[in-house]
């Protein structure tokens, strides 16, 4: 297995000094290549899930392993740089960085990985995801599913074993959303990643043959979710 | 891709603020930058205002009334010492131990400017600043003999638009401009380069001429003012003690005193034409501001040592090391102008720091998104905190340079206003080893004022601002 969480609790504090539980995991694994979707309610805690995941967040309790290491226990700066080698992000708002172009962008994903940016790999990537003549295009000058594209290279850039993508179409027009997908399951197999994509959307979702309901995997919402796709 | 670059392309996304914290920052290093050259080529130009000549003779009383009013004709005389004195020098007891001896009469201006009366041998004899040698733009030297011409120093001439040809009356303090001399008028004959000296604002008179002016054939001689002493002085000369001169023994042949019968070859031709004229009681009538001396270290150090302890023993003269004066009147009073110059200017540097402060902390709100990204693509929190030091750093030393150029660029601006008002020429391209010191300065305040930004960016909640709206 490629990842594997493990009664993994996580819970927010509240203003009158409680605490909110947003999601007690018992299991959940993912194998190398393999590609996922997860669906959910809004709040339900994909987010939160996929921060956990990619180290962003850490769980108040409970193990995430990926090719074996344990990102929990991993000191910070670790998890930055094992973040930033081995998982790749897909926004839901792109979050690419306005003042650089996209060429940059890409760039500067491989910098903070290694401080070894290899301009070949980000102009081929690019090129793949149809922007080889956006390279030096800020983020503005771009439309939302060119965008999406930058971010989808950006991800790809230091050959990660998993993809995490959190809505990516959600903020793109109808006419981009299957392209974006089709783009992010051919290039992931392409560079041999796995893929977990949180989406709302039933149509996206049918195309994946694993589909994962949050509140089926959530001890503390399983009792409420009977709701078919 | 660096850390440099990331931090560039910051700045550039805020161009507008970044341009005007630069530009504040710019500000206050140009004010410094202004404040360092403009000093020193001042400090400089009043220290080797006195360059050419090491000694000046004139008579007891203020050395710094002495200086001021020998070297920059600020002021006026402290008194008048003999012109037969000034023989002492040239042909006298003081020979061996003197190179060159000029002697001057100031106390006389013409429309604000001041004149000197002077021998030829002062644009011939005497250099100014590194040794170099006095030029004419216009005309030539005044001649011994031609009593009544004059030389114009080159800011003199420019701002009264004078000519070579041109006649001009001079007048005494006190005088107005209706009661100018009515003798024969002094003709300018020549018109001196810049020297960026006093020189340059003053009006060189034919000391000949300006004696046979009536009111200046008056005064006590030499003798008479030693007569008037009662104290009695035993003058020794440094050699070693071997003759003494009591208070009544005045030289009847000065060229056989106790310093030697040496070097009256040093005499310049002026003296021995104006010995013809000039020998008898008319001489001894006259009287001097000052006598401007290069003494003759090379072949007489210990005599040329001693001359000025002989001549300060004197009861009517001292003798005064320009350069000494000088260096006491600018460590003293211009120094500490200079220094509170230099702490405003440096304030001026710090609340333009503090501006950079401000600058970066307020576009930290709209950039923590940004950070958040950059954290979530796998960027430390060092690495997000180096970002934002460097952006300071950037908008310091960038502002750092915009205000050395700009600093330059006001003393070039400003240097034909100085060189024309105080004769000083400031050249907008001098640079100095101490703006150095502004690199490593500016980048330590950088660091300083990019420290609270830069901890904000370090505690930045990546999963919450990844959350939130960009």
């Amino acid at each position: 297995m490629l990842l594997v969480l493990e009664e993994v609790k996580k819970s927010f504090p509240l203003p009158d000094g409680g605490r909110l539980e947003i999601l007690d995991i018992p299991y959940f694994a993912l194998d190398a290549g393999e590609q996922v979707v997860l669906v959910g309610e809004s709040g339900s805690g994909k987010t939160t899930l996929l921060h956990i995941i990619s180290g962003i967040s850490r769980p108040d309790s409970g193990s995430v392993r990926l090719d074996g290491w344990d990102i929990t226990l991993l000191s910070e700066a670790d998890c930055d740089r094992f973040r930033a080698k081995r998982i790749g992000y897909v926004f839901q708002t792109f979050n690419l960085l306005p003042g650089f172009t996209a060429l940059e962008n890409v760039l500067i994903s491989m910098y903070f990985a290694d401080g070894r940016p290899d301009r070949g790999r980000a102009k081929q990537l690019l090129e793949r995801v149809g922007l080889g003549h956006r390279l030096n295009h800020k983020p503005p000058m771009l439309s939302v599913g060119e965008q999406q594209r930058v971010a989808l290279a950006r991800a790809l850039a230091n050959r990660p074993q998993l993809i995490l993508a959190d809505e990516p179409t959600a903020n793109v027009d109808v006419g981009n959303q299957q392209i974006i997908i089709d783009l992010l399951r051919e290039t992931c197999r392409e560079e041999g990643a796995a893929l977990l994509l949180v989406t709302h959307s039933p149509d996206v979702a049918r195309q994946f043959s694993r589909i994962e309901r949050l509140e089926h995997l959530n001890r503390l919402s399983k009792r409420e979710v009977q709701q078919p796709l | 891709m660096s850390l440099w670059k990331i931090a560039w392309r910051s700045m550039q996304q805020r161009a507008v603020a970044s341009w005007l914290t630069a530009i504040s920052v710019g500000l206050g290093v140009a004010l410094i930058v202004a404040v360092l050259v403009v000093h020193r080529v001042v400090d400089h130009s009043f220290r080797r205002g006195a360059q050419g000549y090491d000694l000046i003779v004139g008579a007891k009383g203020s050395a710094l009334q002495l200086v001021l009013d020998t070297v920059f004709y600020l002021g006026q005389p402290v008194d008048l010492i003999p012109y037969s004195y000034y023989r002492e020098f040239v042909e006298g007891r003081f020979v061996p131990a003197v190179r060159v001896a000029i002697p001057i009469c100031t106390g006389h201006d013409y429309k604000g400017f001041r004149c000197v009366a002077t021998i030829p041998d002062m644009f011939e004899r005497l250099t100014y600043l590194d040794n170099r040698e006095f030029r004419f733009r216009e005309g030539r030297n005044f001649y011994p003999e031609n009593y009544f011409e004059a030389v114009a120093g080159y800011t003199a001439a420019k701002k009264l638009k004078l000519k070579v040809g041109q006649e001009i009356r001079p007048t005494g303090y006190g005088e107005t401009g209706s009661k100018q001399h009515e003798d024969e008028p002094f003709t300018i004959v020549g018109i001196l380069e810049p020297t960026g000296t006093p020189i340059d604002r003053a009006i060189f008179l034919n000391l000949e001429g300006f004696f046979r002016c009536a009111p200046h054939q008056v005064g006590p001689s030499y003798e008479e003012s030693l007569l008037r002493e009662s104290e009695f002085r035993v003058v020794e000369a440094d050699r070693g003690g071997q003759t003494q001169r009591s208070e009544g023994e005045t030289d009847s042949n000065p060229g056989a005193d106790h310093l030697g019968n040496e070097a009256v070859e040093n005499q310049h031709e002026y003296d021995a034409s104006c010995d013809d004229h000039h020998h008898g009681e008319e001489e001894e009538s006259r009287r001097l501001s000052a006598i401007l001396i290069v003494s003759d270290i090379e072949n007489n150090p210990q005599l040329a040592m001693a001359l000025p302890r002989i001549v300060n023993e004197e009861p009517f003269a001292q003798a005064v090391a320009p350069a000494k004066v000088i260096a006491e009147l600018f460590d003293g009073i211009v120094g500490n102008v200079q220094r509170v110059l230099l702490i405003l200017a440096v304030l001026v540097v710090v609340v333009a720091g503090i501006g950079i402060t401000v600058s970066i902390y307020n576009s930290m709100s709209e950039r923590r998104h940004e950070i958040a990204i950059m954290r979530a693509l796998g960027a430390s929190r060092g690495t997000v905190m180096a970002v934002i030091l460097l952006e300071s750093i950037l908008l310091s030393l960038g502002g750092g340079l915009l205000g050395v150029f700009m600093g330059h660029i006001l003393v070039a601006l400003l240097s034909p206003t100085i060189a024309e008002h105080t004769g000083v020429i400031v050249s907008g391209l001098e640079f100095q080893l101490v703006e150095l010191i502004l690199i490593p300065g500016l980048i330590a305040l950088a660091t300083v004022v990019g420290y609270l930004p830069a901890v904000m960016a370090y505690r930045t909640d990546v999963a919450k601002a990844l959350i939130a709206a960009p």
